[in-house]
């Protein structure tokens, strides 16, 4: 099994099957002038783990929309190229298999939960499915447990806190099984601590599971340590797309509206300013950081 | 001058959103309540501009009882912008959005014009001016409300999670923008959870939790204090968090710019190596 970051050296895994194929893919929204995506060809490989990251309305939702169906199935556009899941044409295939395939959390769980338990929101989407009890029950058990909320399962989705509810939204979501896990800003509504559990919880989805994983996200110092692609938009395109520390170190991403982890922001001024110490790469994390100051030291 | 006096407040289903909160914040203070959600932040925030009124205690907004004032008397003293910006948007197009209660403040429209124009262009949305604000995307519904507020120009402007949904760019325009509202001597209250966005800004924090204010003071004091953060559901700032780890080089923690960080590290280093 893959481990993220191990794709270090080249952001996306080479050999491993694609499990998303984007192919000049342009769409613009009906009674809107610019185009939301330009051209876009990517691919996204088994396992891998993609944080997709740009200015507010560079068109991060949208793609995400794209690569679930959603759009052109649900939003009205023009809509040219193609987006492959699993090998699937987005288009050509009907929404309840599509969603086993790639499955989408919003920003707002709120959207997404609507049951009177939490086990019963889990449920729900394997119900309409019409599969048999006990795998129903098998895998929204897996799902709980999956993300630490198996003690939550007779509560009601509307007496939990923000970063609980996020989590039962993933989960109704994971026991689809789907290949791909797609989330559009899933801690813009959280507290810290809560956007950090939610966090642990989706590397641990890639690291233990092997999910393929694309996550639109803002602040990024708790994703980067352990993605392996980090995708910039600019204006409806793909500007970069290659292992994190490449893009931190390749580009100015305050232009593309991306906050650079402090670590790495004081990495960069170490490495202005020369000396006897030099970061060959950039630190993503206090840890990297730190070994690399004690390395000198001794 | 705004005063909060042993402040209770409870919401019809019974919950306690404020326990006894007692405030003082003096004009041109920039203040940051935090705290996790649920805390009260909001349900304070909607205290200054008299939208809930205490149900024991009482608000004073420059002398004025808020029980006493109606909200539409308050807003010309306070604006403030909720967190769900779109909730509160009725017009048919940006333009007139802003316009709509400079025109109830009675204004001509030579002036209205002149601070809609001044306002969407500061906010970055006059592109905008004939859409529909429903056709925003959410950071822009947000730059929206901001520019509704900052049109009409309130002595306080309180922001409630201001940063949620904006990426780096907009937030260190909207850092630049608090600075120059601070330097207008214009108080500027906001909630957020945002700690890197706070550190850069550096306010009087005000950390609240289940209701009730458990620590009030500078942001160099209180975010150091990873304990009382976690009690909180907060996080340090990473610079803190990457100071504290370098105590072996003698380095204190702080809550420096990564410029300076960087220069004392080299420091201590080179010190070490004359040392040796």
């Amino acid at each position: 099994m893959r481990r993220a970051g191990e794709g270090a050296s080249g952001g996306s895994r080479l050999g491993a099957e694609a499990v998303i194929k984007v192919d000049n893919l342009s769409f613009r929204y009906l009674g809107s002038e610019d185009y939301a995506l330009k051209d876009v060809s990517l691919e996204v490989k088994r396992g891998d783990f993609v944080v997709l990251a740009g200015r507010s309305g560079c068109g991060k939702t949208t793609l995400l929309r794209c690569l679930n169906g959603l759009i052109p199935n649900f939003y009205e556009g023009d809509f040219s190229g193609r987006v492959l899941v699993c090998g699937m044409d987005t288009r050509e295939t009907p929404p309840h298999i599509l969603s086993q395939k790639a499955g989408l959390v919003f920003q707002n769980p709120d959207n997404q939960l609507f049951a009177l338990s939490v086990e019963a929101d889990v449920a729900f989407p394997l119900e309409n499915l019409g599969l048999p009890r006990e795998v129903i029950l098998e895998r929204v058990e897996w799902a709980l447990k999956l993300l630490g909320i198996e003690d939550l399962r007779d509560r009601s989705p509307f007496e939990l806190s923000g970063g609980q509810k996020q989590k039962v939204a993933i989960a109704s979501i994971l026991a689809m099984k789907p290949d791909v896990l797609l989330l559009d800003e899933p801690t813009s509504s959280l507290d810290p601590a809560s956007a950090k559990s939610l966090i642990d919880s989706i590397v641990e989805l890639n690291l233990r599971e092997g999910l393929t994983i694309i996550i639109s996200e803002h602040r990024l110092e708790l994703l980067l340590p352990h993605a392996s692609r980090l995708m910039v938009m600019d204006r409806g395109r793909i500007v970069y797309d290659s292992d994190p520390r490449s893009v931190l170190e390749g580009g100015d991403l305050l232009a593309y509206g991306i906050a650079l982890p402090k670590v790495s922001e004081v990495a960069r001024y170490v490495n202005l300013r020369g000396g006897c110490l030099r970061f060959e790469k950039i630190p993503l994390s206090v840890d990297e950081f730190v070994e690399r100051v004690r390395g000198v030291v001794e | 001058m705004i005063a909060f006096e042993s402040v209770e407040f409870v919401y019809p289903s019974g919950v306690k959103a404020l326990d006894g909160v007692s405030l003082r914040i003096g004009d041109g203070e920039v203040v940051a309540l935090m705290g996790e959600n649920g805390a009260g932040k909001t349900t304070l925030l909607k205290h200054l501009n008299g939208l809930l009124k205490p149900t024991n205690g009482r608000v004073l907004v420059d002398g004025v009882d808020t029980r006493k004032a109606t909200v539409a008397q308050l807003a010309r003293t306070v604006g403030l912008v909720f967190q769900n910006a779109e909730d509160m948007f009725f017009s048919s197009s940006v333009w007139e959005e802003v316009a709509f209660a400079l025109r109830n403040f009675g204004y001509g429209e030579r002036v209205v014009e002149r601070r809609v124009d001044w306002a969407l262009k500061f906010m970055e949305l006059e592109k905008y001016s004939d859409a529909s604000p429903f056709m925003l995307s959410g950071g822009e519904k947000k730059r929206l409300a901001l520019a509704v507020i900052l049109a009409w120009s309130p002595k306080v402007i309180a922001l409630d999670e201001p940063t949620t949904g904006q990426d780096q760019l907009q937030k260190e325009k909207l850092l630049q923008m608090i600075k120059l509202l601070r330097e207008q001597g214009r108080t500027v209250i906001i909630s957020t959870h945002d700690v890197e966005f706070a550190a850069q800004l550096k306010p009087r924090v005000i950390l609240m939790r289940r209701g009730r204010i458990v620590a009030d003071g500078e942001a160099d004091e209180i975010f150091l204090d990873e304990e009382l953060l976690g009690s909180c559901n907060l996080l340090p700032p990473q610079i803190v968090s990457l100071t504290k780890r370098l105590g072996f080089l003698g380095i204190e923690p702080s809550l420096k710019h990564p410029r300076e960080v960087a220069d004392e590290i080299i420091d201590r280093l080179e010190g070490l190596s004359r040392k040796a």
